[in-house]
């Protein structure tokens, strides 16, 4: 049995098309494992279920673990908040009909921060997820529980949702794969909206290989979002293994005295390893990219609290009890059932949509963010790819920056400028490092972020590069 | 900055209903938050074009073709008080 949790997703979906591995025993092999969870990272898991059949597909008799973000019919889905507590979708997200489609198989639903809101999994109503490498670190998040599954062997793979990193920061801190596609590459349909400009639908995984398994299955136009547009050719598996001829940029800017010494080692080891294969190390300038964070914490928040005021007690969800008129009941909904930062976020949306500071904070960061994705254009007119540290540091500590919201939004300083451009940025494993204060190594991603619609070759140097570094530690097998 | 009476100002506009230590918190708070984002209040972007959206789209549009929807108690299922084929709520008057 413990083989069959060894393999990566493509070799098991090739050894179930070859008829080598069976998918009844597969799923067994993985829902047991699931069932096993002590990190807290799934919130359901399916029941063993003898009648469901099997789809023919590429994905053929794949468990899939499920932010529970993404709405799936008859089964609970709360976004990690107590207002959807018990809440039953009466549809599925597109996302998860199409894995469905390919043959994949909903293996659990995972936990996450409220709304998608947090780098930590703290926010989480439901408790924080545990970081598989060491139980007394976060996870990242926002997508924490699906990093974690995947991390610590309760899923072959997982999708997560990323607005300004949560996918990206999550795989770093959990030392696995995270792709945040082009948006508009991934429906957002049946997907519960944070920031509806920037949220996108994407892959975690072992390797860069089920990532792109995932992605192909994934991407594609859909009638029910008008934004989808999927991406031209599709995706096939990666095979490149050099790096000639490709330039990687650098950006000056981004050369911070906030990362952690291990960190930028393990970010200028990797560098010398692209050379090695090949490829080109450039300086780029992305001049903008230090106002990302001001210009995001105004943007995702405003677009959050208009998205989140259909949550008032009337149509799901859940209602206070403790009566009133209408709009008693609308305060005192909201109050009981949002947490401290979804409140928060929602407090600092609404000041800034409100009259009167519109222009000076939603006009200019918009216009902020204009500057940010010229930035990128200019870049990428002399490299192929962006390169940074996927986050500053390695895995925080569980409570360590939860009574500082504002050093919490600058961990994600280095996600935060791709997500604005809508660009897809994808963060792989690259090592290990000390943690500031020394323990035990944990994982180091390293981030390559490409132009709109570049994920092919985004995930062929991805893949090169991941051989290169053969990055093998697993959690918990990691004894210094 | 932003002081206790613009945040309960904000909250009334947000239907959030704060408790007394929130509003203490969320002022404190909030205000270095804005300190922060107000970094790029003093960025002079004269003239540079506001991005909504990031992919360039122009009307996209698919045929208009009925199709079924959510039937009536499907869509009526998951709201937390579902009365005679409607959502009901309580009365904008407390005293009606």
């Amino acid at each position: 049995m413990s083989e069959l949790l060894e393999l990566s997703v493509a070799e098991a979906a090739a050894g179930i098309a070859a008829r080598e591995i069976s998918t009844g025993e597969y799923f067994e092999a993985w829902h047991a494992a699931a069932l096993g969870d002590e990190l807290n990272a799934y919130l359901w898991q399916v029941e063993e279920g003898n009648g469901y059949e099997v789809r023919e597909g590429p994905l053929k008799g794949i468990p899939v673990a499920v932010k529970d973000i993404f709405c799936t019919e008859g089964s609970p889905t709360t976004a990690g908040s107590r207002i959807l507590e018990g809440y039953l979708p009466p549809y599925t997200a597109t996302a998860v009909r199409r894995l469905d489609a390919a043959g994949a198989r909903v293996l659990g639903k995972t936990n996450m921060d409220e709304f998608a809101m947090g780098s930590s999994n703290e926010n989480s109503a439901y408790g924080p997820v545990l970081n598989p490498w060491d139980r007394k670190r976060v996870p990242g998040g926002s997508s924490g529980g699906s990093a974690a599954v995947v991390a610590g062997g309760l899923a072959p793979c997982a999708i997560g949702t990323d607005t300004g990193g949560s996918i990206r920061q999550p795989a770093s801190l959990c030392g696995i794969v995270g792709l945040k596609p082009t948006y508009g590459a991934i429906s957002r349909y049946g997907m519960i909206a944070f920031a509806s400009s920037l949220d996108q639908c994407g892959p975690l995984t072992r390797d860069v290989t089920d990532a792109a398994l995932l992605l192909a299955a994934l991407q594609g136009r859909d009638p029910c979002d008008s934004t989808s547009v999927g991406i031209e050719g599709g995706i096939v598996a990666p095979s490149r293994e050099s790096l000639e001829g490709l330039r990687f940029g650098v950006p000056a800017e981004l050369a911070r005295d906030e990362i952690d010494a291990g960190v930028r080692e393990v970010f200028e080891a990797t560098l010398t390893r692209i050379e090695d294969l090949g490829g080109e190390i450039a300086a780029v300038a992305l001049p903008s990219a230090e106002h990302g964070i001001s210009a995001y914490y105004v943007i995702a928040p405003a677009e959050a609290s208009s998205n989140l005021a259909r949550y008032d007690g009337v149509r799901y969800g859940m209602r206070s009890e403790s009566g009133g008129d209408l709009l008693e009941m609308y305060e005192t909904t909201r109050a009981e059932g949002f947490g401290p930062e979804v409140k928060r976020r929602i407090m600092l949306g609404t000041y800034a949509l409100s009259s009167g500071y519109y222009e000076a904070y939603y006009g200019q960061a918009q216009k902020v963010r204009t500057r940010i994705a010229a930035d990128f254009d200019t870049a990428f007119a002399g490299v192929d790819f962006v390169v940074t540290p996927t986050s500053p540091s390695v895995a925080f500590g569980l409570g360590e920056k939860t009574d500082d919201p504002l050093s919490m939004y600058l961990n994600d300083f280095f996600t935060v400028p791709m997500s604005l451009a809508g660009i897809p940025a994808i963060s792989i494993p690259a090592g290990l490092a000390e943690p500031p204060g020394g323990g035990a190594r944990l994982p180091v991603g390293f981030q390559i972020a490409a132009p709109a619609f570049g994920e092919q070759k985004l995930l062929e140097a991805a893949y090169a590069l991941e051989r290169e570094i053969g990055f093998e530690a697993r959690s918990g097998s990691d004894d210094g | 900055m932003i002081d206790r009476d613009q945040v309960l100002h904000v909250a009334r506009l947000a239907r959030l209903r704060l408790s007394e230590e929130e509003v203490e918190t969320m002022t404190g708070e909030l205000s270095g938050i804005l300190d922060h984002v107000d970094r790029i209040g003093r960025l002079d972007l004269e003239g540079v074009e506001p991005t909504s959206h990031v992919v360039e789209l122009e009307n996209v549009l698919r045929p208009d073709e009925p199709r079924p929807s959510l039937p009536r108690e499907v869509a009526l299922a998951p709201a937390p008080d579902p009365h005679e084929g409607a959502f009901r709520a309580p009365s904008p008057q407390a005293d009606a």
